[in-house]
């Protein structure tokens, strides 16, 4: 912070020992986002509420928001929007995108090895049964080919940034990550509240993630040599995720469908129209393998379509996400991505993991064991069920009860410390506070892989909290990717 | 360009409907209202209710049908299906399984209207209120057509709304005439009275069309008269006849356009009851009794509903038929 010092709104702000993403730290200050500190320090506490009730009204208003349905009503809720932005240099971001690419690259390539050939399995980098094992793993897929051999084609990285300021992966979504459509309605926001505040200052644009979406989609038809008839599958209007659903098809023009829009016929998908049944060759789905077909998977499933798995197998249909991919984001196997990377790319992880013990490992157990009281204990896979331990929030009883569960299931078990989460300057009750944030990119993989310049970055509103789930007080906010 | 999605069609459809129906409703609960102004002692509310066909219904809810439980059924009960309140919540429920095809603005709209409409007190519905209330639901219902013309694309979707909105108010004001039938010609010494040409005129008043009726017939005021406007007047843009020439002509236009050539039977179906509207008179309808002729037409109108749900919506695909969206019993 010895660059410049606030006189205005930002006097007397301190990230409290955290790394800030406005100011950095002491002995790495963040010189990048000058220009935007001092012109938030000129602005007043009101000004700033005012607009940022604002925006959170316009959110409100078109309809920006997540459903939450009770037994007698439903109610509408925007993710809370802080509207000052968290800001990445250039330098920054081109190593997280390195780090994206190099990440979904290998996670791809995991996946193509379980599914066919097996190597990684049977070189023991990674334990056979933590995978065949695994509930997401799909034994349809043995032997599948999928177009280009990339199985994640929509992947989200969740990214924190420790109290050294660098960057560290704390999660992988695989399957059907979701929160992008904010990425670009956020950054709506800011363009219309916070004109001056973004004026020259050269942040890369969001706004076409769903061309590139739409691109994605056209070229994994193209191997099917049909017109890229493209759906998006949504499980419906009463899915959390239904607004970003809807924000993706309008961005793409596509039709937004259900389960029950669809049918198959001699292995052929179509959907119902007015004009009667139409080809569909392409599903964007974003509905969990669980539920894709009731033939295959949950047969309780009434938001997927019967036979939809058999399209696919004939190459009749592509889906994105591939089926299957639920093997690459399980919190065991992110305890090996960095072998995993090492293993099929021969490189070092651009962005390393959190420190991750595997307590199906001898070491890693009895270090779990020896230091539960600084760790966070995580369930992997399927088998949790107990939830996790937050090792300095535990009683006694609490330590002594999970010391028992490690030892006798310790593969279901891995280790983490409690991460630092760096904080940004927030809009709180009491004025301006540093709030913990995340980050989730977005990576889009085809023949090859695009980052979105940014993604999205969860902000823990409540104080000290380092929870950023908007179902436990969690907001968003702008992050921009400085040219 | 693919057609539209059988179920989006059939939402988009029900939608506009839905805020017809709101739009009528509150006429009929204005109507109503002052014809209860106009009248010494307690004013009948039943006859609403045998309107709709809700005399069951109603007893439901163990009230007895004074003006406010009346009122109150018809705005913001949700037990009722047709509750305003209701409609307009189903009507929202659709707007946003139609998100992806209808305009940010149609949406914005229909949720501040409903959003407005489920904080409503009992206060805002006492009889004093209810004028000011019944404009509100009418305005916000004229702005929901005024963004849909101005904003939504030209496709499928916007002949489905014109289609569903133009039946739906058919239907309405076949039903706003029988509001005076029932609550007046029970006593036919009435008819001609003072009272009973400032009940038309509040009927007239009701659908907007005073004005234009008196440019039509300046002397003289008479029930035929107020009939022939009303359902036969092609000019009138909420008569039974305009409204299903309108759509009529979108479903035409619909099935030229957009590759429907082959399907009639809707078509047949309200071809046939234009002919028939621009044959007959109000003196025919009295002459077959009034109320069975207005409900003739109703009949006429669900049976194009069923016909364009077999043709478009798909909806006899036993096993893998769409399930219906939010749609209320007409």
């Amino acid at each position: 912070m010895t660059d410049w010092t606030p006189a205005g709104l930002l006097q007397g702000y301190g990230p409290g020992g955290f790394y800030c993403e406005l100011f950095g730290a002491a002995q790495r200050p963040a010189p990048h986002t000058r220009t935007v500190r001092e012109r938030i320090d000129g602005l007043s506490l009101a000004e700033l509420r005012r607009r940022a009730q604002a925006a959170e009204r316009e959110l409100f208003n078109l309809g920006v928001t997540f459903t939450v349905y009770t037994s007698r009503e439903q109610i509408d809720r925007i993710l809370p929007f802080d509207v000052i932005p968290r800001v990445l240099s250039a330098a920054e971001w081109a190593t997280i995108e390195r780090g994206v690419v190099q990440r979904v690259a290998a996670l791809n390539r995991f996946i193509q090895d379980v599914y066919h050939e097996q190597r990684i399995l049977r070189d023991g980098i990674v334990p056979a049964e933590l995978v065949l094992g695994n509930a997401n793993y799909r034994p349809q897929m043995r032997g599948l080919k999928v177009p280009f051999g990339n199985y994640v084609n929509i992947c989200g990285v969740d990214i924190v940034r420790g109290g050294d300021g660098r960057f560290y992966v704390l999660e992988d979504n695989a399957r059907t990550p979701s929160g992008v459509s904010y990425v670009v309605e956020n950054r709506h926001l800011t363009q219309r509240a916070f004109p001056d505040l973004m004026r020259n200052i050269g942040v890369r644009s969001v706004s076409n993630y769903g061309q590139r979406l739409a691109g994605l989609l056209a070229e994994l038809a193209a191997g099917t040599g049909r017109d890229p008839s493209v759906v998006l599958l949504s499980p419906g209007v009463y899915n959390s995720a239904y607004f970003e659903h809807v924000f993706l098809a309008r961005e793409m023009g596509v039709p937004l469908v259900e389960g029950r829009d669809l049918l198959v016929r001699d292995d052929r998908v179509f959907m119902k129209t007015t004009g009667g049944l139409q080809p569909v060759n392409v599903i964007y789905r974003r509905i969990d393998d669980d539920f894709l077909d009731p033939e295959e998977f949950n047969p309780g499933s009434m938001l997927g379509v019967r036979g939809l798995m058999r399209a696919y197998r004939a190459g009749n249909v592509v889906l994105a996400n591939a089926v299957g991919t639920g093997i690459a984001d399980d919190k065991a196997v992110y305890a090996y991505v960095p072998r995993i990377i090492r293993y099929y790319l021969d490189e070092e992880a651009i962005l390393p993991n959190v420190e991750t013990h595997i307590c199906g490992e001898r070491e890693g157990l009895e270090y779990t064991l020896q230091h539960l009281e600084e760790l966070v204990v995580k369930p992997v896979g399927e088998s949790g069920g107990y939830g996790i331990l937050i090792g300095p929030h535990a009683g006694r009883n609490a330590l002594a009860e999970f010391r028992r569960r490690l030892r006798a299931a310790p593969a279901n078990y891995i280790s983490q410390p409690v991460v630092q989460l760096s904080v940004c300057p927030t809009v709180t009750r009491s004025g301006i506070e540093p709030r913990h944030v995340d980050l989730r990119p977005f990576a889009v993989t085809g023949r090859s892989t695009w980052v979105l310049p940014g993604g999205l970055t969860r902000v823990a509103l409540r104080k000290g909290s380092l929870v950023v789930n908007s179902s436990q007080g969690g907001g968003s906010k702008d992050t921009w990717v400085l040219e | 360009m693919n057609n539209l999605l059988a179920r989006h069609a059939e939402c988009i459809f029900w939608l506009a409907r839905q805020v017809e129906r709101s739009n009528s409703i509150a006429r009929i609960l204005d109507v109503n209202e002052s014809f209860s102004r106009n009248t010494r002692g307690e004013h009948d509310w039943e006859s609403v209710l045998r309107l709709y066909g809700d005399e069951q219904n109603f007893k439901a809810t163990g009230r007895r049908p004074t003006a406010d439980a009346v009122i109150h059924f018809y705005i913001l009960d949700d037990h009722n299906a047709n509750s305003v309140l209701s409609s307009i919540r189903m009507a929202r429920e659709n707007a946003r399984a139609l998100r992806p095809l209808i305009s940010t603005e149609m949406w914005v709209q229909l949720n501040g209207f409903h959003n407005r409409l489920s904080r409503l007190r009992k206060a805002d519905l006492r009889v004093e209120n209810l004028n000011r209330l019944c404009s509100y639901i009418k305005e916000s219902c004229q702005t929901h057509s005024g963004i849909t013309a101005e904003t939504l694309y030209r496709d499928e979707s916007w002949y489905f709304h014109q289609v569903g909105r133009a039946i739906e108010r058919a239907d309405q004001t076949t039903r706003l005439v029988d509001v005076k039938y029932q609550v007046l010609l029970p006593q036919p010494s009435d008819v001609g009275s003072p009272i009973d040409e400032a009940q038309w005129n509040t009927v007239l008043r009701s659908a907007a069309g005073f004005h234009a009726f008196r440019r039509v017939n300046p002397q003289s005021m008479s029930p035929s008269k107020v009939i022939n406007f009303m359902v036969f007047d092609r000019r009138f843009p909420r008569s039974v006849a305009a409204s299903v020439l309108v759509a009529n002509e979108h479903l035409h236009e619909l099935r030229l356009k957009h590759g429907h050539t082959a399907k009639r039977s809707a078509s047949n179906l309200l071809r046939r009851l234009a002919a028939t509207l621009a044959e007959e008179t109000a003196d025919d309808l009295i002459a077959r009794g009034l109320h069975e002729a207005l409900d003739g037409i109703q009949a006429e109108l669900g049976a194009v509903t069923d016909a364009l749900g077999r043709e478009f919506f798909l909806l006899t695909e036993t096993d893998d038929a769409p399930q219906p969206p939010a749609e209320s019993a007409a």
